[in-house]
């Protein structure tokens, strides 16, 4: 979850600096742009795509506007961040379909880059959505390609067509004609990795693009990819005009720089990433949510995204109904740990909030989600009138739930000591309602 | 000097003289972070380039390119790493990076040296690694141990060692599964491996190689890091050096991590293996 964290910490870093003070010198400006430039560079952002950046941020920066604004600081992030949205290219982008079914989809990319994995991570999706996916093995160089794609495709139950290392061009046109016999939708095609100056493997390429037409081509980069990005995407633009772009291994420590660089360089959308090593892995790119992160002003819409699948509309309303009127009680506090579970943790969610960037590893060091499920069994060990009513809890009860949660009466009482002081948290909020539904919830979820 | 000289020709073209200026030093720093070497790396090797041309009072780019390529090759300098037999060699890395090729290649460097070479499958993780494994094995016609997928890898690693020990092998070479380094539950699968190998054959020499992809930037640095912190880091494979990526990343790991890259990987052949060589190395950044 610690995507982007690096970079977003160094940027933290200068803009605290930067508001020490009262307004912007063009001196604190050019200081600032400095740092961001180095932060870009070792975020493997590309020394070009860096260069022109900086230039451009600077001049809007350093103009008027910026200096007779009320708040510098935020003015100076804001442009910051509206350069890497539009840099990394405006919306999300989902695939295409063709009108004429199958839609063809051809995966390409260097060796390692993750196109086997990415092949059957897609397939699964397309899946789910109800379409029919055919994956086609087409990596007939490297040993035992074409058995990974069938324990994957098998894994998954999606058919894979392969001919073993029959030349690929042929093979692609036969798996076609099968996609066409069965109904199947969708062809995913898994071709060899290659690096971009193999004359011969590009030529091959091009030829199944010629025999086929894809609907996409789909260029997969590993995120951790550094200065090579803007030569490696180039080249394969250059030679197959790719629909567009799937980032893997996002779910490391990588600061990712390549998805700015790769954008800005082949003008072509970042359309998936691959976010870790199961087959529902993959999630759309969002290059807004990026940004921010970028910048440390969290993931806020991810965690919205994330906190609506995991609690469903009526438990948020009833939650804050109870929030609204300090009702809050135990069996809440159960549900709230449930919730915080199926969000993934809460350092997960900790990584999406705003404001906290460069406090976030102090912040982690400190939590214990074993703690939340030691909770969790604590106020198990409840009897409903007591989940419902903590005040009634008294020694001899203390001393009943502490055996039967397997813990030490201490930690019971921390607990109800941790509840108390939630509740009074919660009442020094304000209206949950000022700020709609989705705010209430987040707020709540941190109340913990 | 053939393809070092270059990037110098280009400079004196661009600039229409040979000084030591400003545009120089700009398009320098250009050259050498497009190396993914850091751009802190490449600001130290500008400095230090600027003091060693203001002691011996050059002024042009003929003699500064010679300092230059002295301090790249220089900053290149560890520990190196001594073969002993009989040797176990555990090669480690994230996902992609090239370690089942990097290991049919050491096949072939120890069985070229007569030594005799058994394999230990020990990625049980990956969809048909053992398999990859398995079909270079039998290309090179070498032994290899090895149990299915989801096995537990450290009793792959315990069964080779019993059959080296019995057999009489020179090399043994595991393989492991590609782990992103930030995930705790597979380092701790690669320090249970550590353990049976100084249990089981504690006489033998033992080697952790980290297998790197020149194209991967700043991150190979959190790689050898992580792994580190885990189990020992002996030297480095840098593979993937037949594209255009200069895997410069390796200066500030050769620097603040004092480990040595032991072999470079640049092509799909068993054959495409080399031992280190730092003039070479350096020549492809410069270029």
């Amino acid at each position: 979850m610690a995507l982007f964290s690096s970079l977003s910490e160094r940027l933290n870093h200068i803009f605290s600096k930067l508001t020490k003070h009262g307004k912007l010198t063009e001196l604190e400006i050019k200081e600032a742009m400095r740092e961001i430039r180095v932060a870009l560079l070792e975020a493997d952002v590309n020394y070009s795509v860096v260069k022109d950046f900086v230039a451009k941020v600077s001049a809007l920066a350093v103009g008027e506007e910026i200096l007779k604004s009320l708040t510098p600081t935020q003015q100076v992030i804001k442009i910051v961040r509206d350069n890497l949205i539009e840099l990394m290219g405006g919306d999300n982008q989902k695939l295409n379909v063709s009108p004429k079914p199958p839609t063809i989809i051809m995966m390409c990319g260097l060796q390692g880059s993750g196109k086997t994995t990415m092949a059957g991570k897609l397939a699964l999706k397309l899946k789910k959505e109800g379409k029919k996916p055919l994956l086609v093995a087409c990596d007939i160089y490297r040993p035992a390609a074409i058995e990974q794609l069938k324990v994957l495709g098998k894994s998954i139950q999606v058919d894979v067509f392969e001919r073993g290392t029959q030349n690929p061009v042929k093979t692609t046109k036969e798996a076609i004609a099968y996609a066409e016999k069965f109904s199947l939708d969708t062809v995913i095609i898994d071709t060899a990795g290659r690096l971009q100056i193999d004359e011969k493997l590009m030529q091959e390429l091009k030829e199944i693009k010629k025999t086929i037409n894809p609907t996409e081509i789909l260029l997969v980069i590993d995120a951790m990819i550094g200065q090579e990005a803007v030569a490696v995407s180039t080249a394969f633009n250059d030679a197959l005009d790719v629909t567009g772009v799937i980032l893997t291994k996002i779910d490391g420590d990588t600061r990712g720089g390549a998805a700015l660089s790769i954008r800005s360089v082949i003008g072509k959308p970042i359309k998936f990433v691959g976010v870790g090593e199961k087959l529902t892995d993959i999630e759309p790119f969002y290059p807004d949510r990026m940004a921010s992160r970028i910048l440390g002003m969290g993931d806020v819409l991810t965690l919205i995204d994330k906190a609506q699948e995991a609690v469903d509309e009526k438990t948020a309303r009833e939650m804050e109904r109870k929030f609204r009127e300090n009702s809050f009680d135990l069996n809440d506090y159960i549900e709230q740990v449930n919730s915080l579970k199926k969000m993934g943790g809460l350092k997960s969610v900790l990584s999406m909030m705003p404001g906290l960037g460069g406090k976030l590893k102090q912040i982690e060091e400190q939590i214990d989600e074993k703690a939340l499920e030691r909770n969790k069994a604590i106020i198990q060990s409840m009897t409903a009138k007591e989940r419902a009513n903590p005040d009634i809890i008294n020694g001899s009860r203390r001393q009943r739930i502490a055996k039967g949660a397997g813990v030490s009466v201490s930690d019971v009482n921390q607990l109800i000591k941790q509840f108390n002081q939630s509740k009074e948290m919660m009442k020094m909020m304000k209206n949950p309602k000022a700020h709609g539904g989705k705010m209430a919830m987040i707020r709540k979820l941190m109340g913990q | 000097m053939g393809i070092f000289r270059k990037f110098f020709e280009k400079l004196k073209y661009t600039f229409k003289r040979t000084e030591l200026n400003d545009d120089f030093y700009d398009e320098l720093e250009a050259l050498l972070v497009s190396s993914d070497m850091g751009v802190e790396t490449a600001l130290d090797i500008m400095d230090e380039l600027k003091i060693v041309c203001k002691k011996k009072l050059i002024k042009d780019i003929e003699h500064a390119q010679i300092e230059l390529k002295n301090i790249l090759i220089e900053k290149l300098q560890a520990t190196p790493i001594e073969f002993t037999y009989p040797m176990i060699i555990t090669v480690v890395g994230v996902n992609g990076v090239g370690k089942t090729t990097t290991i049919a290649k050491m096949t072939k460097y120890f069985s070229k040296l007569k030594k005799s070479v058994l394999l230990a499958a020990g990625d049980t993780f990956r969809a048909a690694a053992t398999e990859q494994l398995t079909d270079w094995a039998d290309r090179l016609k070498t032994k290899i141990v090895k149990q299915g997928e989801g096995a537990d890898s450290a009793a792959v690693v315990f069964d080779a060692i019993a059959s080296m020990k019995a057999k009489n092998y020179d090399v043994l070479i595991v393989d492991t599964a590609g782990r992103l380094h930030t995930k705790t539950n597979l380092m701790k699968e690669l320090e249970k491996i550590n353990n049976i190998i100084n249990r089981e054959y504690p006489e033998a020499k033992k080697l952790n190689l980290i297998v790197l992809d020149a194209s991967i930037g700043q991150n190979s640095i959190a790689q050898v890091k992580a792994f580190k912190d885990s189990v020992n880091i002996d030297g480095i494979v840098l593979t993937k050096l037949d594209g255009t990526a200069k895997g410069g990343v390796v200066y500030p790991i050769i620097n603040d991590l004092n480990v040595p890259i032991v072999f470079t990987g640049f092509g799909e052949g068993v054959d495409d293996l080399d031992t280190f060589d730092a003039e070479r190395f350096v020549d492809k950044i410069l270029m």
